[in-house]
């Protein structure tokens, strides 16, 4: 029985891993533990005892407000960041995928392949604020079980459009723009410190086109409740095409990049 | 049908207005070991990708094992092997996990794959490091691993471009061994070089390149034959003195390449050239009398040397 070539390409990836795992695993648990403290904790008793509006966040502490949206901020991070540099040696530092266009591998397989092995690393991040939001009563819901697979989204979402970017790069000069100027201001204006209605109308706009915006509310939800059948499923089309176009983008840079 | 291993016809490459091949033919028989000549920017890299199926041609037709690259890419690419210039190791897995890795881009089965990488590693004489991560090991080192790992899929063709560039002579030598022995199994084998003695040493035939086309055919004795003398006589009178003396070179012997640093004579006997100048009292600071090489038919075809 033939293995199909995405997997065999993410048996490298996998490979790769276990030497980093340990860390991995423990970043996973200890940084939305840190922002969860920092802020939710700290700004939350702020904003709910200090005259904060409950009806605004929908009726729940800010706590849990904020949390919530740590399963998708915390996934995007640690994707975007691992579709750039670490995408990047691939292509030009170690060479590894133009090795890998050298057997009967073909880019596209590598393209689909960067969806199991982003949607893994998407998988272990989410998990890991999944398992410390129940510890908390106020999220500790069945809802994360679902939440976990709408973070996978969100990951993806955000790394395979990144990937496709990389791959077109000769140098990793843009990339920290990436993070400043793509990336962390959805994290600010996407809704994960209080509900997109409260900006001005433009951005508010701006913010509904964002992955990340459609990745908190899937997420906030499916653990707090009040998430309709019908959002949900808007939520996870918009997700849904955003890696369906970083995936077809990912197969056409892949191509030029490598069989040039 | 085609005939070769493979067989290419009028093989262009364009990168926009860049002309990198412009329209090649060339063949390659089976078991041979095929070797493409030339300086850097001759167009010897990008035949070699269109050859492994990992640059579709401009224009012109391309064959290997009777197939199409545009179609099969995926069944040629399953019975080449590919030593690029760069090694393209991953250097964060140990030596051993690199081939077993690689084995699986062939959909080779686990334990089949440890197997051929056991005894690959055996060949090029790395058994003892198969559990050391790549990172540290020599450039000769991680060449020969760039080798084993060509070699797990069993090729039919093992194309190698620049194989020894960059490394040192002792290195070089142990690379020539094993190539060698590659091609006594009967293996064929494609090579690009730009060094003179890696060709004579290892290639059957070769075609010389420059500026993305054929210069020259045939085995590297033919060339020499051809192109060259069978000796020269280097001279060298200080500098600035070199063009005063090259009607004096002329005389004895056939042909003269005039080079900054010094004069080549090419004659069928350096050292009676040599004793008729020093009769007529031209004595140079110092003179050489080597066998004519690839290196002379280079610069006889091009009037240009192959490495600056």
């Amino acid at each position: 029985m033939a293995t199909p070539a995405a997997i065999r390409i993410a048996e490298r990836e996998l490979l790769l891993y276990r030497r980093i795992w340990r860390e991995n695993v423990i970043g996973a648990f200890v940084q939305p533990f840190l922002y969860l403290v920092g802020v939710g904790v700290g700004v939350g008793s702020l904003v709910d005892d200090g005259g904060g509006r409950a009806e605004i966040l929908g009726d729940v502490s800010y706590f849990a407000f904020y949390a919530t949206a740590l399963l998708a901020t915390t996934t995007m991070f640690n994707t975007s960041q691992e579709a750039l540099w670490p995408t990047m040696d691939g292509f030009r530092w170690s060479n590894a995928f133009r090795g890998m266009i050298g057997t009967p591998l073909e880019p596209r397989d590598l393209a689909t392949a960067f969806l199991l092995t982003f949607g893994g690393r998407a998988l272990i991040t989410s998990s890991g604020v999944a398992c410390v939001l129940a510890l908390f009563p106020s999220t500790r819901s069945l809802g994360l079980i679902g939440a976990v697979p709408a973070a996978v989204l969100c990951g993806l979402a955000f790394a395979m459009p990144i990937a496709a970017w990389t791959g077109s790069r000769d140098v990793d000069n843009t990339f920290p723009a990436i993070l400043r100027f793509v990336v962390m201001p959805m994290f600010l204006f996407g809704g994960a410190f209080y509900p997109v209605e409260q900006l001005p109308r433009a951005l508010e706009t701006v913010a509904w086109f964002t992955p990340l915006w459609h990745a908190i509310e899937l997420c906030r939800g499916l653990v707090l409740g009040g998430l309709d059948v019908g959002s949900a499923l808007g939520h996870v089309g918009v997700l849904g095409l955003y890696i369906a176009a970083g995936w077809i983008a990912c197969t056409i840079v892949f191509d030029r990049r490598l069989r040039p | 049908m085609h005939e070769g291993v493979i067989a290419a016809k009028g093989l262009v490459k364009r990168f926009g207005d860049l002309v990198a091949v412009g329209g090649v033919d060339f063949t390659v028989t089976p078991g041979e070991a095929f070797g493409f000549l030339g300086p850097n920017g001759a167009g010897k890299t990008s035949t070699m990708r269109m050859i492994g199926c990992v640059s579709p041609p401009t224009a012109g037709d391309l064959h290997l094992f009777g197939l199409d690259p545009r179609r099969d890419g995926r069944d040629i690419r399953a019975r080449l092997g590919v030593v690029p210039q760069m090694d393209q190791l991953d250097n964060e897995l140990t030596v051993a996990e690199n081939l077993l890795i690689y084995a699986r881009y062939f959909d080779i089965d686990r334990s089949e794959a440890r197997a051929r990488a056991a005894d690959l590693l055996e060949f090029v004489q790395l058994r003892e490091r198969s559990d050391s991560k790549v990172e540290p090991l020599s450039g000769g080192q991680k060449r020969r691993v760039s080798i084993a790992r060509s070699l797990i899929n069993d090729p039919d063709v093992l194309i190698l471009d620049e194989p020894t560039t960059g490394l040192d002579p002792q290195a070089r030598h142990v690379l020539w061994d094993r190539l060698y022995q590659l091609k006594e199994q009967g293996r064929t084998l494609v090579l690009t070089t730009h060094y003179m003695d890696e060709a004579e040493q290892l290639c059957d035939r070769l075609v010389v390149m420059d500026g993305g086309h054929i210069v020259a055919e045939g085995s590297p004795q033919s060339l020499i034959t051809t192109y060259a003398t069978r000796e020269v006589l280097e001279l060298r009178f200080g500098r600035g003195r070199n063009a005063d003396h090259v009607a004096d070179a002329a005389a004895v012997g056939e042909r003269v390449e005039e080079l900054p640093d010094r004069l080549l004579v090419y004659t069928a006997d350096g050292e009676g050239s040599l004793a008729t100048l020093r009769n007529r009292n031209i004595v140079p600071d110092s003179a050489l009398v080597r066998r004519s090489s690839l290196e002379d038919v280079f610069l006889r075809l091009t009037g240009r040397t192959l490495v600056d």
